[in-house]
């Protein structure tokens, strides 16, 4: 420090006014090495890398929006007497919590218009984490080193879930608090400590008078906490690995290659922010989500046909909705030892979402092990060229997707006129036969894409112009591809089954057999990129598409 | 770049590709060059963005002013029209709206068409160095070995249990939650009152009484028990657990087993609403089936078998309940539910043998 006070010594000054702000903070508090290893730090642009900052900026939507509503709500489920402006429900008897509900509705100016923007931003949060992870498993960005980036986000994605649950509960309507009832139900299931943990929630008997003032405190803080803190370590995360990048020219796993942080990026990515409120108000504006007033206060006797719960709860509601309570006259709740083993509920409710979330959390290490891959990888995979994770992604996709639909049976059945028991019986054979075809169908499919990118790389791309050769032969000419376009399609790996190798003892032990039964279950179908030396075979053969077929039944085993 | 686990000894990550490297690949062409936009080279395009982007922002301001006016001329006074409110949620979303994509498009638009588009690439560091990362894992050892837990077991072994029992408490505090469950979920309201007297079937939700000459045949009835409504506390509750559905059908059709050939009159009969499965209300009678239907997870019984499941994910039929008429010619309840009501709870078999002892 001292040598730059000396006279002698020449003295920095800045020139410009932004630039003397800068040096100010900086002479003060530091940060001149942090803004110079982020301030032009590059990052990738894909339009799928949104769906992350989506989630985030809809997170803050959530936080500014639900900030307000708290000046508002009081969660107490004392009883009251309606006595705001809304004329069909005056003087009903109602808890107090519904009452503040409705009053933020109809007597607090931009109450309802918060009202609808917190509860918009929040489908959008769920949906957008859940987009996000799709996206993460397709390209494969959660293999090394973002293992566990991908567990935090899978946290997330639960944690979203529950702060999504916990808010839908507190207006304290007729409909969300059915959806209570069903909670309950599922709660009682449990075996040993189910009812237990039932008084213990509700603080004694459904509904009791604590739930919601206990749902508010999960809400408002403990889950939104929690959520923060998993965002933080989620981006500081990314600012380790650095972002991920689709393959093409000029990409590979030693570097990125993008738009640097200031300005461009973050100038696309801080409007994204705005656009993504922009879209939220407008459906605030003219959509209306949940308009508690039309249900009534929660009440146990009476139900409106048609109930839904938010989209992301769907999935279990479905699987509820799906499972037989008798088969013939065989009842699926059992009585053992004297106690009641609720299967008809515990199965449904607790499986599929833990197969769900079971193998989601451990996909990077099966893979893994798998393949036995301990490279860092930061070159995305396109879909098609992972055609088997691609495949297992979609079978667990449409799984979802078919408990998803399940939760609307009833709005199937009168939309489209069909019997409510057909759907059902439609909807259990494709929980189990739908990720079957799933599976099959998009393996065959990415396999298809990859020839006919192949294809493409050898041939060119087909120009529709049909020319007649002197001899009378008609053909189309294909244009050839620039060498940036052609990388793109032949630049990646396409691994093959790895088999059982010996141990350290010199064994192959169970496991490892195992291993190579899933490697070749894996990879035994696949499309090698095509070479230079093929693209020269193909060249030679003007017109003929001979060589490429040769070349791929090589490579592909049926 | 960062593959320092390649070629290691127990790895096998370079077996994956072996087959790759034999055959010759296609050379990685470098980025792309860099193609100029028209406002790159045209400061006519290069003004006509500048002035879109303003224009855009304009369109912010004007988003603001519509929010500020929807705010403070529209007054939501007591008894304010719905329609009111409608118009004003529907111009502050619009005014929002505006500020907010006004803004956000005129600064992507900005940045896509001004700002330098170029790619650059930019060196991948590895995360740490193979220095740091081997001395590391020396620290890490060296602290465990400082500790000794691995040479003493005794230490080792009376901390796992330490603490594995400090959670206790917190166990002990989360059961103050709510009270001990005992026998709650199997009584309701319907049961006589300590005098005897038997509890009359009432409107669903005025609670007037109904008289049995009231259900004509094909009716359907949403009957809370008398005196549920002048409950002070727990109302809701109580309600939970007592709601029932009053219907009357031809008597030749209801098949009474013989234990419950009293539990009917004149044909109507009473069944607990609250669905077996999780506990909705089932509050869907089809009237010319006879089926009871749950709009949560459409569960059906067949009033004609005693409720017995007939689809859906409920496994037991809906508990009825034994009424008869009073001399003033009221339904009464002859008893409580002979069986919890509602979803199934892990005691529920003692308490339906408690029930009928």
């Amino acid at each position: 420090m001292s040598s730059t006070t000396t006279p002698d010594a020449p003295v920095f000054v800045a020139k410009t006014t932004g630039g003397r702000i800068t040096d100010f903070v900086d002479q003060r508090v530091g940060g001149s090495g942090i803004l110079r290893e982020f301030g032009r730090k590059v990052f990738p642009d894909h339009w799928s890398f949104m769906f992350g900052e989506v989630a985030l900026y809809s997170f803050v939507i959530l936080l500014l929006s639900g900030t307000f509503l708290t000046f508002f709500f009081d969660p107490s489920m004392a009883e009251t007497h309606y006595a705001g402006s809304y004329t069909p429900l005056k003087n009903v008897e109602m808890s107090v919590a519904y009452s503040s509900s409705l009053n933020i509705s109809f007597d607090v100016r931009g109450g309802l218009f918060m009202r609808q923007v917190h509860h918009w931003a929040a489908l959008l949060f769920v949906a957008s984490v859940s987009v996000h992870m799709l996206r993460v498993f397709f390209t494969g960005a959660f293999r090394k080193p973002r293992e566990l980036n991908w567990v935090v986000g899978s946290v997330l994605l639960i944690l979203s879930m529950a702060a999504g649950f916990t808010g839908y509960s507190l207006p304290d309507d007729l409909l969300s608090g059915n959806g209570l009832r069903i909670i309950d139900g599922v709660i009682k299931s449990i075996p040993v400590i189910g009812t237990y943990t039932s008084f213990f929630l509700f603080g004694g008997e459904f509904p009791g008078t604590m739930i919601i003032s206990r749902l508010y405190m999960l809400h408002i803080l403990l889950v939104p906490a929690l959520i923060l803190l998993m965002i933080v370590m989620h981006l500081f995360m990314v600012v380790v690995h650095k972002h991920t990048q689709y393959p093409g020219p000029g990409r590979n796993d030693g570097n990125v290659v993008g738009y640097p942080l200031g300005p461009v990026y973050a100038a696309k990515a801080g409007g994204f922010f705005f656009i993504v409120f922009g879209v939220v108000a407008i459906m605030a504006a003219f959509f209306t989500i949940n308009p508690i007033w039309n249900y009534g206060p929660y009440d146990p006797s009476p139900v409106s046909a048609g109930t839904q719960p938010d989209w992301y709860i769907g999935f279990v509601d479905g699987a509820l909705r799906l499972m037989p309570g008798t088969i013939g006259d065989w009842k699926v709740e059992q009585i053992w030892f004297g106690h009641m083993f609720t299967f008809n509920v515990l199965l449904p409710a607790l499986v599929p979402a833990g197969i769900l979330f079971t193998v989601m959390f451990a996909y990077p290490w099966i893979e893994r092990w798998i393949t036995k891959d301990n490279r860092e990888h930061h070159v995305l995979d396109r879909p098609r060229n992972a055609p088997t994770r691609t495949a297992i992604g979609m079978a667990g996709f449409v799984w979802y997707c078919v408990m998803w639909a399940a939760a609307g049976s009833d709005l199937i059945a009168t939309h489209f006129h069909v019997a409510l028991n057909d759907v059902t019986y439609w909807l259990r054979a494709l929980f189990f036969i739908g990720p079957v075809i799933a599976f099959i169908v998009t393996k065959r499919v990415a396999l298809a894409l990859q020839r006919k990118d192949r294809e493409i790389a050898l041939h060119g791309r087909e120009t529709g112009r049909i020319v007649r050769l002197p001899h009378g032969e008609f053909i189309e000419v294909h244009a050839p591809l620039d060498e940036y376009k052609r990388y793109k399609l032949v630049g990646f790996e396409s691994p093959a089954p790895l088999p059982a190798v010996p141990n350290e003892h010199g064994v192959v032990d169970r496991k490892e057999k195992r291993r190579a039964k899933l490697s070749r279950w894996f990879f035994e179908d696949r499309v090698a990129p095509a070479t230079p030396a093929e693209l020269e075979a193909a060249h030679g053969h003007h017109g003929a598409h001979e060589a490429i077929e040769t070349a791929e039944s090589k490579s592909l085993s049926h | 770049m960062g593959n320092h686990s390649d070629g290691g000894p127990n790895d096998s990550g370079t077996v994956a590709t072996a087959g790759q490297n034999e055959v010759e690949k296609f050379q990685d062409p470098g980025i792309p060059p860099h193609r100029l936009r028209l406002a790159d080279t045209d400061p006519k395009a290069a003004k006509k963005a500048e002035r879109q982007v303003a224009l855009l922002f304009g369109i912010s301001v004007v988003g603001t002013l519509i929010f500020l006016v929807a705010y403070f001329a529209i007054d939501l006074g007591q008894d304010s029209a719905i329609a009111t409110i409608r118009l004003q949620n529907a111009l502050l979303g619009i005014g929002t709206a505006f500020a907010m994509l006004g803004i956000g498009t005129g600064i992507v638009h900005w940045a896509k068409a001004l700002m330098p588009d170029h790619e650059v690439s930019e060196e991948r560091h590895a995360i740490r160095t193979e220095e740091d990362r081997q001395a590391a894992v020396r620290i890490v050892d060296d602290i465990v070995e400082e500790t000794g837990i691995k040479r003493r077991p005794l230490i080792r072994n009376t901390l796992l249990g330490a603490v594995a029992l400090a959670p206790l408490p917190a166990l002990a505090i989360f059961g103050d939650l709510g009270p001990r469950p005992d026998d709650k979920l199997a009584h309701t309201l319907w049961a006589p009152a300590p005098d005897g007297r038997l509890k009359r079937l009432a409107r669903d939700p005025d609670g007037t009484p109904i008289k049995a000459a009231d259900v004509t045949m094909g009716s359907a009835f949403h009957v809370i028990p008398e005196g549920l409504n002048e409950l002070s506390e727990g109302k809701l509750n109580e309600k939970a657990k007592s709601v029932v559905l009053l219907m009357r059908l031809d008597p030749a059709l209801l098949n009474p087993s013989p234990e419950r050939a009293d539990w009917a009159y004149n044909g109507i009969v009473a069944y607990s609403k609250i669905c077996t499965h999780v506990g909705c209300p089932v509050a869907l009678y089809e009237q010319q089936t006879h089926h009871l239907l749950c709009p949560c997870h459409q569960s059906t019984f067949d009033l004609t078998q005693q409720c017995k499941v007939i689809f859906g994910p409920a496994s037991r039929p809906l508990p009825q309940l034994p009424i008869a008429v009073d001399a003033e010619g009221y339904l009464v309840a002859t008893s409580d539910f002979h069986e919890p009501v509602g979803p199934t709870y892990w005691e529920r078999e003692q308490h339906v043998l408690n029930n009928n002892a």
